[in-house]
């Protein structure tokens, strides 16, 4: 019951973002800003993580073909498609609910709880339009962006580490690279980027915009919100991989 | 004016607020007085708008909260200023910006001349060369007066104070009341105070509720409430007026002096 309840009070915050904007001047600076706060600040730890996790896949690729009888330019066709349908959306997607999905629910929370919200509220401003869309409609942008490059930089690590550590060569990593690759698994690591971007943002936003009780209570809020975020982009990819392949 | 009738709330079974009616005036100070718990800030949250009450209407200058359609509640919210217990300042705005907010939001200004608005008001309650520090780094009662500027940026009819004087010293107290007092005759606005500041009651209240219970117990003025043979009221004044101790201690003080005077002359 009480699922179903809070549920409803998601799909009425939703609902309630949809309103004419009181100055939108002012929403497009908020979206701008959203943005820079969840692209330019998450690209330094997406940067970071997509390298290795492209590295560690080439190395441990590598170590499990033993066959002679399978080309060594195999580890680029496993290491692309590992990092475009799987690691790319959904390791970043998870490490962005955390990064990203903290930083929204606790922003909110503490906004909630100093009464800055109520304070918008008296002065006319529609609280979830102004808030919560501008996050929303920026994680709907920038996280396909940063999965994308994510997707980039994991190859071109899995590259270089094959490279550096004489696993293969990149001539041959990119033949690899090349071959039976399918434009359908850049459409479904898209699809699956837009299904992650938006739990990453609305429900941390949920769960921080209706906090009630102090501090304890953001940081409890915080820590849910990342919790049920994870969970819920784990069911999404599993249910985008039954439906879509 | 702001006209309450009947209004009621509750929170599951707890009946907060139960058939309260009130009229505030226009250009005075009214407060609504109470001990924790008695519904003085629900029912300033149904008269802002933040709660729905579940009966009864609040009627601005004749125009019920309840009734108005959205865009017209957006409109009448922009007559409202608000002073929140803890101001409500934004964090990661400094006090020029928490002021210009407004404009930018909701006023065709230019840059200019909103910057001269944001520094008239801002020396209207004495914050002059604040502009670029942020909340953080001013006092609980610059923060009062920073919330009290951002209030009145917009020209107001309507002023809400929830909690002026807490966590202030009594002397900033005075400062925020005298300034509460003065804007409300000088843009002659309706101003409704929350409170359970003794002193602010003897200094600024034109118009006292005291509230019990969720329902008005009393209504008059601070030249009534000392008078009042209310028996509740009289039992909060007394609770709260530390200056009622102090007279009582003073008297008996005074009392025993009297005594141990008597004593020497007999001996």
């Amino acid at each position: 019951m009480r699922f179903f309840s809070k549920f409803g009070q998601y799909l009425l915050m939703l609902k309630g973002m949809f309103t004419r904007p009181e100055n939108p001047k002012m929403y497009w600076k908020e979206f701008m800003h959203q943005c820079v706060e969840i692209g330019i600040g998450s690209l330094p730890i997406v940067v970071i993580i997509s390298l290795f996790l492209g590295a560690v896949t080439t190395v441990q690729t590598a170590y499990q073909l033993v066959s002679p009888l399978v080309p060594s330019s195999t580890i680029g066709q496993v290491v692309r498609d590992s990092m475009i349908l799987e690691l790319s959306p959904t390791v970043v997607s998870i490490v962005l609910a955390g990064v990203v999905g903290s930083k929204i629910a606790s922003e909110l929370g503490n906004m909630r709880i100093s009464e800055q919200i109520d304070a918008l509220e008296i002065m006319g401003i529609n609280t979830k339009a102004y808030l919560v869309l501008p996050k929303i409609v920026a994680a709907l942008l920038m996280i396909p962006c940063l999965i994308a490059l994510s997707a980039f930089l994991g190859i071109w690590g899995g590259r270089t580490a094959a490279d550096m550590s004489n696993i293969v060569a990149a001539d041959i990593f990119d033949i690899g690279l090349r071959t039976n690759f399918s434009p359908f698994n850049v459409f479904f690591a898209m699809s699956k980027a837009y299904t992650f971007a938006f739990i990453v943002s609305s429900v941390p936003a949920y769960y921080g915009y209706y906090v009630t009780g102090g501090s304890l209570e953001i940081g409890r809020s915080s820590t849910t919100s990342v919790v049920v975020s994870c969970v819920l982009i784990l069911i999404a990819d599993y249910a985008l991989a039954a439906l879509l392949l | 004016m702001i006209e309450i009738q009947h209004l009621k709330k509750s929170f599951g079974d707890k009946t907060i607020l139960n058939d309260v009616n009130l009229v505030m005036q226009t250009g005075k100070c009214n407060l609504i007085i109470g001990s924790s718990g008695s519904g003085k800030t629900v029912l300033l949250k149904c008269i802002v708008g933040l709660f729905t009450p579940d009966e009864g209407k609040v009627l601005y200058d004749g125009q019920s909260m309840t009734e108005l359609t959205v865009q017209e509640k957006k409109g009448l919210r922009q007559q409202i200023g608000m002073l929140f217990q803890g101001s409500a300042l934004f964090d990661s705005m400094t006090v020029e910006q928490n002021i210009k907010f407004i404009l930018d939001m909701f006023s065709d200004l230019g840059h200019k001349e909103k910057m001269k608005k944001v520094n008239e008001v801002l020396a209207r309650v004495n914050m002059e060369g604040a502009n670029k520090k942020f909340p953080a780094e001013i006092s609980g009662g610059m923060k009062k007066r920073v919330g009290i500027a951002r209030s009145i940026v917009l020209n107001p009819k309507y002023l809400f104070c929830d909690e002026p004087n807490s966590g202030l010293d009594p002397q900033t107290s005075l400062v925020i009341d005298k300034l509460i007092q003065d804007i409300t005759t000088e843009f002659n606005i309706t101003t409704v105070v929350v409170t359970h500041d003794m002193n602010s009651v003897m200094e600024i209240g034109d118009n006292i509720f005291y509230m019990y219970q969720g329902h008005k117990q009393w209504e008059g003025s601070n030249k009534d409430i000392i008078h009042s043979k209310d028996e509740k009221l009289n039992e909060f004044i007394f609770a709260s007026d530390f200056l009622q101790d102090a007279k009582q201690m003073r008297m008996m003080d005074a009392e025993q002096s009297k005594k141990e005077g008597n004593t020497a002359v007999r001996q």
